[in-house]
This record gives structure tokens, C-alpha cells and sequence, in this order.
């Protein structure tokens, strides 16, 4: 594994509105970790997330993410990231199958590669025809994971990834997290099943009021921080 | 951008293929707005000859209305704006795809509102070649005009309200044009048909320039 720094936040502050949803954030994230962000409702876990694909503007501090400066130009980061957030999406009318190979399609990935993302997620083959409005939250969510990994982003950014997903689901999502860090890609992901997350990353930042009250990858954290 | 465009353009057509808010919804509302003229001006169909042109265009900015607002709306719900400005998809490729589609499903309003009026309306056409290029030059501009304002307005309170205040009143040179170049092809007008096709190809081009120019604040901002 190479130590190359994938996300480097100094004092970072983002707003939404007047509100500082990030109030100076440091954080440094190599490549290849799996990094469990957790707090409480309203810390700044999903603002973070979202500031980190370039959604957000980052008005003071700075901020890299591989290599693009969010505060000279945040869109150039966006093609690099993969983000799946609370809402999925998807076009409700279109097929499962027909959103996944748009998604593609928007991402310069070949269509055929979606029936593989559509497979990893095990998406049941009678599914894939049927409109996203008629599918349960789960099959929802495992369209929008497939309409994410077939991206092939190089910084995963997950938002409650085990939200509304059974168990079954919910292995697979370890299983996908723990095969991309495999392969390379760095994962930050949020999540309040902390009993399973935290056997799933690398490492744990705990995120309270806008900034990072507490990171198991810093100098002097206790090594028992970390599953 | 052509590729995005036609990405986009293609998917805003199925998604209206799978809905059919066009077929089931706009096109009896264009059905029922001609057969309100001509009950309103007493099947005079004098009256309704020379009126032609301008029932023509009003008719088709009241369907660009719902479906510029259906088109917009489309790309509103459930996270689709974040995903879209995530894609690698150019701003330019998504306003001029989203215009496609909404020059698409003008048309097929059109043809179908020019086979009620030719035979509820009584119109005898005089001018086959002017109307050929009123035509598809007044739609593009409807859905230039209707792709940049139907995505402003949705992210609006009231955006069914909005969205006409804002288009219509852009819309009014080529409702003007356009109308005025109908009505020579149709005989009831004296004057340059022509150069009201000219000045309906320079708005065009206008809009066109305009919102290709505005599609990345357009795709940020909304």
C-alpha cells in the first residue's frame, strides 16, 4: 500500500447559508484507508462528506482532495469521487437497469460494464427490468450502489451505507468496502451501525460541532481506538 | 457535449415514453384550449382563419409551460442534482440534451395541434416553405427558453406560477415572429414572411448561445 495522502484538510470551514457546518476541520487521509466517520445527528458527517466531492464550498482553510484544491476549483475533484448519500439518486421512472447504464454512460464507462456493477450488487436478474418507484428501499439502495461502484471512484464516500439494507445487505457492503480498499480506493463512510462499521475501517473520527473532536489515525491516539 | 447531450435528450424521452405526461396529459390539454377558441369566437371560422397563427403559437407556449416544468422536474427529486454535477456529464451536453428533448416533444404537440386547427380551423396554407422553417426555428427557441428557466423555476416556491412569469415574457419576440410569419404562410397577412423567419433564426440563435453560455451556473445553482 502506497502512503500517499488522498484528503488533506487544514481549518477547513464550509457554510451553508451563514451556518458554519464545517468549523475548522483538520484531517489527513492516506490512500487505501477505511475510515469510519461517526458523531452525533447534526456533527457535520454528511457536510463533510459532501464538502469532500466538491458539493460544498470550503470558504476558509484549506483543502486538497487527491490533488485538486477544493478552494480554487471544487468541481474538478467531483468525476473522481463516488458519493452515495442518503437520497439514491435514481430516475424513478427509468428501470433499475436502465439507471445504472446511464450512470455509466455519464461517467464515460461502457454500458456492459453496469450488468457487472448490477451483478456485484446482487441485483436478481427480474429486478432489473422493473421501474425504480416499484422497488423496495433495499433494491433501491443496491441500484444506487451499483450506479456508484460502476464509476470505479478512487475515493469512496458513503453516507449510512447499511441504512435500509438487510443483513444480507448489509454484508455486501462490508464485502465491497473491504474489496475496494483491496484494490486501491480509500473509503470514508458514515454510519450509526458502529458495532459493524467499526469492524469494517481502518479507522475511526469522531466529528462533534463542525470539527474533529477525536481521530484513532492521529499521533497519540490509543491503539485500542481502532476494531 | 454532443454525446452528453444525447444522453440526456435520450433519457428525457424514455423517461416521457415510461410517464406519458405528454401523451396522456398535454396533448388533451392542447385538444381542449383549440376547441375553447373556437367555441369562443363562435365558430366563425373566418375569424378563426385569421386567428390561426397566434392560437397556433399561444396554444403551444401554454403545453411548453407544463412540459419545460415536467422536463425540469424530471431532475429534481431523491439526490439527482448532486449526481448529475457529480457525472462527468458537460453543463453544455445537459442544457442542449434537456432542449432536445423538449424540442421533441414540442413537435409532436405541434403536428398533432396543425392536424386539429387544419380541420376544425378551416386554414389554407399559402406559404408550405415558410411554415417548414417557422417551425422547427420557434420550437427551438420555446425549448432553448423553457430549458433554462424550467430548471430555475423548479427549485422555487410556486414554481408552477413561476416558471410562466419567466418564460412567457421571454418568449413574446417569438410568439411575435412567429405568429406574424404564420400568417403570411396562411394568406391573412401581407408583408416579408421571411424576414420575420430571419428574426425568428436570430432569436433562436440567441437562446441557444445564452444558455449553452449559463449551463454550468445553471447546473450549480439549481
Amino acid at each position: 500500500m502506497t502512503t500517499e495522502s488522498v484528503i488533506q484538510l487544514r481549518s477547513a470551514v464550509a457554510l451553508l447559508g451563514q451556518f458554519p457546518v464545517l468549523a475548522g476541520v483538520d484531517l489527513d487521509v492516506r490512500d487505501g484507508e477505511r475510515v469510519l466517520v461517526q458523531g452525533p445527528n447534526g456533527a457535520g458527517k454528511t457536510s463533510l462528506l459532501r464538502t469532500l466531492a466538491g458539493l460544498i464550498p470550503v470558504s476558509a482553510g484549506s483543502a486538497t482532495v487527491m490533488g485538486c484544491d477544493l478552494r480554487a476549483d471544487r468541481r474538478s475533484v467531483r468525476p473522481l469521487v463516488g458519493l452515495m448519500a442518503h437520497a439514491t439518486g435514481l430516475y424513478d421512472d427509468l428501470t433499475a437497469a436502465d439507471n445504472v447504464r446511464f450512470w455509466a454512460e455519464a461517467c464515460r464507462i461502457e454500458r456492459a460494464d453496469a450488468d457487472g456493477a448490477m451483478d456485484r450488487v446482487g441485483l436478481a436478474a427480474r429486478l432489473r427490468s422493473v421501474p425504480v418507484h416499484r422497488l423496495s428501499t433495499g433494491q433501491r439502495r443496491r441500484v444506487s450502489l451499483a450506479a456508484m461502484i460502476v464509476r470505479r471512484p478512487r475515493l469512496w464516500l458513503l453516507d449510512e451505507p447499511h441504512a435500509g439494507l438487510d443483513v444480507v445487505g448489509r454484508d455486501l457492503v462490508d464485502g465491497l468496502i473491504a474489496d475496494a480498499a483491496t484494490a486501491g480506493a480509500t473509503i470514508l463512510f458514515a454510519s450509526h451501525d458502529l458495532d459493524r462499521a467499526t469492524t469494517v475501517a481502518s479507522r475511526v473520527v469522531t466529528i462533534v460541532g463542525g470539527t474533529v473532536s477525536h481521530d484513532s489515525g492521529a499521533a497519540g491516539a490509543g491503539a485500542d481506538d481502532v476494531a | 457535449m454532443w454525446r452528453d447531450a444525447w444522453l440526456i435528450c435520450r433519457k428525457d424521452l424514455r423517461i416521457e415514453a415510461r410517464s406519458r405526461v405528454t401523451l396522456n396529459h398535454v396533448l388533451p390539454f392542447v385538444l381542449t384550449v383549440v376547441m375553447l377558441f373556437a367555441f369562443a369566437l363562435d365558430a366563425d371560422t373566418t375569424m378563426l382563419r385569421r386567428a390561426t397563427g397566434g392560437l397556433f403559437w399561444v396554444t403551444i407556449l401554454f403545453a411548453a409551460n407544463v412540459i419545460a416544468q415536467r422536463s425540469a422536474a424530471v431532475d429534481r427529486p431523491d439526490g439527482l442534482p448532486d449526481a448529475l454535477r457529480l457525472s462527468r456529464l458537460s453543463p453544455a451536453g445537459v442544457y442542449l440534451g434537456k432542449t432536445a428533448s423538449l424540442f421533441v416533444q414540442l413537435t409532436v404537440t405541434e403536428i398533432v395541434l396543425a392536424l386539429i386547427m387544419v380541420l376544425t380551423y378551416d386554414v389554407r396554407l399559402e406559404g408550405v416553405a415558410v411554415i417548414l422553417v417557422t417551425i422547427p426555428l420557434g420550437t427551438l427557441s420555446i425549448a432553448a427558453i423553457g430549458s433554462i428557466y424550467g430548471p430555475l423555476a423548479a427549485g422555487l416556491d410556486g414554481k408552477e406560477t413561476v416558471l410562466p412569469l419567466l418564460m412567457l415574457p421571454a418568449l413574446a419576440p417569438v410568439l411575435l415572429a412567429a405568429t406574424n410569419a404564420f400568417g403570411v404562410a396562411f394568406g391573412t397577412t401581407i408583408g416579408p414572411g421571411w424576414r420575420w423567419v430571419g428574426m425568428l433564426g436570430m432569436l433562436c440563435s440567441i437562446y441557444v448561445v445564452v444558455g449553452t453560455a449559463t449551463s454550468a451556473a445553471l447546473l450549480e445553482e439549481t
